[in-house]
């Protein structure tokens, strides 16, 4: 322990026996991250490192569609491959990038970290989550073979039954392992976020990235198994003759949009609430004051969880639902806002006469906030049924989502990136490459998802690979905003390679931040500490005159 | 002001212990120091799993709202052989419980005859499963119903399969001496609380596919 941390005690204390059995500062050597490793930190890794390429392999596919999208007619792509490219972009980029990466890596590398435990509870189901996941890429890489999947991510029947059903069914399978790696996760986090906390930190003191992680590791739980029966059934129908999607023998395709919209809608929220767990930690740190509303923030995950178990059906106000139907999901829908906006009023609260610290970490948290904003904005409007019922299945809808989990998620990601990679790494990444990345990021962001909210209002379908001619300048300008994103992460790549050789050293502490993270050595020993810290201090009690209780403490 | 930092220390050490013990990476199986770790992870697991039994329960009715007559002609089910498989299975869940008792009194022979009893009645109903499978008159895909039927029944088939082998499991390990005590059982436990779990789910779905159709 050779930091100094003011939320821990020094003690002076003789090693207990066990120490000697455990070689505290072991690293691992670069080929035990390719191995069935059970420490949660080098497991935060494998997540993060895998999600990272599975985002070139999905960027890839978006590049690809968006060159097609140059002109309005299919002469870059195959439209039957253009349509396997879309239904797999999605899928990489919902379940290999956003989801292992937030939850998986920044989840398993810091919860324990957090709480002040030596890892999960379960370590070896924590490792069999991850070894799931590069089969489940591999089934998707193989379903190319057949053609790829070519019914959209929501693969709604019954064009998912009579388009390249080989495909499909490996399709299905690669989901259901990444969501059986999932509900592992999530029981994981629950059972170490309840029991494994140090006896110093109670629950309403722990990081708000914990508490976002509850959030989300409920919603994975509820979900997912549901889910998991509508891909049965869509897999037994393709492969066993069953009926359940076919309406001609006494099934119903809308059963399908149910089962799936379940658990995917709350997905999103999924996707974007460890997001907003990385928020909380980025911002403090860098506007250095205490966190405004921590138990506002903390609650607004739980609540964000709950109200949004029971949004799904605002995706198929065109399915033929009922009217009582339309009008008790606009509500709940509208309801998700509140707590959201809860979450961005204490962000920009806690900024507010802040000393404001621009690092690369702040400038993408402050991004976010922006981005989030009009994301959230434009997923108000379409809760609304007579607006949701025009722009349907709409570029409209492409706009939104991507700035939701563009402009969301993946910025959370970038954040969470430069503020932990010290100590992940034990190195700093450069700031400079880090705010040439920013703007790069943050224009091309604007520029190929804001035009797409024009295109879909004036009425250009989502999911074609031909368009009217007279849609063509606006695409041509997402496509130049999708290239200028290719190329942001050009500079990302580079230095978090580079950095991660010959970076300049970090502390245990580089950005001065108070949570149980920081108390240990950058990168952490295996097994966290030598010895567990104790909590004296609130998570973001900064400015404030901490001499003066630890001194009460004692 | 020492007296208090030693208090700490030697909380300190005793977390150390317990962390070194049951988390650590070379840990071993500490069952001792957090006896409730892995059950209460099953018990996280079987209701995000009940879900998908509720997932299918959903899928039944909808189902069935979408048809005049349920089951349709023909595919009627048998009631007399699930019966009596629905009470072996949920005899065994009281059979199961005997084994929990027995390990509490150290009575490991015991808790091993309970468990294989157990075990041998999750095989009847299995056995029993199959045997009416392949005297039904109609086959997976002849109409909704049976789609339900079979998807349904045999989904649960699969868990109790799955319970057997952890059954099995927990007696293979409690065969090495010392393996299982009446403080330290933690496996025999999740096995038990597996079954109960299993047989349950049964009793909703007999309920629902058996008893509930056949009444007028």
């Amino acid at each position: 322990m050779t930091q100094t941390n003011p939320r821990v005690i020094a003690q002076p204390t003789p090693p207990p026996p066990e120490i000697e059995e455990v070689p505290s500062y072991r690293m691992w050597k670069w080929y035990d991250y390719f191995t069935f490793n059970v420490d949660h930190k080098l497991i935060g890794i494998q997540y993060i490192v895998m999600g990272f390429i599975f985002y070139l392999v999905g960027g890839a596919m978006a590049i690809a569609m968006r060159t097609e999208l140059r002109t309005p007619d299919p002469d870059f792509v195959d439209p039957s491959l253009y349509n396997a490219l879309l239904t797999n972009h999605g899928t990489v980029m919902i379940f290999l990038w956003v989801i292992p990466t937030t939850i998986g890596g920044f989840g398993n590398y810091f919860i324990p970290l957090m709480i002040g435990a030596r890892d999960m509870a379960f370590p070896k189901l924590n490792a069999l989550a991850f070894w799931l996941n590069p089969p489940a890429a591999l089934l998707l890489a193989v379903s190319f073979i057949y053609g790829g999947a070519q019914a959209g991510w929501t693969s709604y029947p019954p064009l998912s039954e009579i388009t390249a059903p080989q495909a499909q069914v490996l399709w299905v399978a690669a989901l259901i392992l990444i969501g059986t790696s999932s509900i592992m996760g999530s029981l994981n986090f629950l059972v170490t976020i309840w029991k494994m906390r140090v006896p110093s930190l109670p629950l309403l003191k722990m990081p708000l990235f914990c508490w976002s992680i509850i959030a989300a590791a409920v919603i994975a739980l509820i979900g997912t198994p549901p889910l998991t029966i509508g891909l049965l059934l869509l897999t037994f129908d393709i492969l066993f003759g069953t009926s359940f999607y076919k309406p001609d023998a006494g099934g119903t395709v809308v059963l399908y949009q149910h089962l799936f919209w379940f658990y995917s809608h709350p997905a999103v929220y999924l996707m974007v609430l460890p997001v907003f767990g990385v928020m909380s930690e980025v911002i403090p740190v860098y506007a250095r004051k205490p966190i405004f509303g921590y138990t506002a923030i903390a609650y607004s995950s739980l609540a964000i969880s709950f109200v949004g178990l029971f949004v799904w059906v605002h995706h198929m106000f065109t399915s033929g639902t009922a009217p009582w139907m339309r009008m008790f999901f606009t509500v709940s829908t509208l309801l998700v806002a509140i707590p959201t906006g809860v979450k961005i009023f204490s962000w920009v609260a806690t900024l507010w006469q802040g000393k404001i610290r621009y690092t690369s970490a702040m400038l993408f948290a402050v991004g976010l906030l922006s981005m989030f904003v009009f994301g959230g904005i434009t997923g108000v409007t379409l809760a609304a049924v007579p607006f949701d019922l025009h722009v349907h299945d709409s570029y409209y809808i492409v706009g939104h989502f991507h700035y939701v989990l563009f402009g969301g998620s993946v910025f959370g990601i970038y954040a969470g990136v430069y503020h932990w990679f010290p100590k992940m790494t034990g190195r700093f990444l450069d700031e400079r490459l880090g705010k040439i990345h920013f703007v790069m990021t943050f224009f091309g962001t604007h520029l190929t998802f804001l035009p797409m909210h024009n295109l879909g209002l004036s009425g250009m379908p989502r999911r074609i690979a031909m368009y009217d001619p007279q849609f063509q300048a606006l695409n041509q300008l997402c496509t130049w905003g999708a290239y200028l994103l290719a190329l942001s992460i050009v500079p990302f790549y580079f230095n978090v390679i580079y950095s991660w050789i010959k970076g300049k050293r970090s502390s245990g502490n580089p950005w001065n931040a108070l949570t149980l993270e920081w108390t240990t050595d950058s990168p952490p020993m295996i097994e966290n500490w030598e010895v567990l810290p104790v909590v004296t201090t609130g998570p973001y009690d900064y400015g404030k005159d901490r001499q003066e209780e630890v001194r009460q403490t004692d | 002001m020492q007296i208090q930092d030693s208090a700490i220390d030697a909380q300190e050490a005793l977390i150390q212990v317990a962390g070194h013990g049951e988390h650590g990476v070379h840990g071993d199986h500490g069952d001792h120091a957090h006896p409730d770790l892995r059950t209460m992870g099953l018990i996280t697991f079987l209701l995000s799993e009940s879900l998908m039994f509720g997932a299918l329960f959903a899928v039944y009715f909808v189902m069935k709202g979408r048809l005049g007559q349920w089951p349709p002609e023909g595919t009627e089910v048998e009631l007399l052989l699930p019966a009596l498989n629905t009470s072996v299975l949920i005899a065994s869940s009281f059979v199961i419980h005997k084994g929990e008792e027995a390990i509490k009194k150290d009575d490991v022979a015991g808790m091993q005859m309970w468990y294989l009893i157990t075990a041998a009645m999750g095989i009847f109903f299995l056995g029993g499963q199959v045997y009416e499978y392949t005297h039904l008159s109609y086959g997976l895909g002849t109409n909704t119903f049976s789609n339900c039927f079979y998807l349904m029944t045999g989904f649960h088939g699969l868990h109790v399969l799955i319970g057997v082998c952890m059954i099995l499991g927990v007696w293979w390990r409690s065969r090495q001496d010392g393996h299982y005590s009446s403080v330290k059982h933690t496996g025999i436990e999740m096995a038990e609380i597996y079954w109960h779990f299993v047989d349950v789910i049964w009793i909703i779905m007999f309920s629902l596919i058996y008893v509930l159709t056949k009444l007028p």
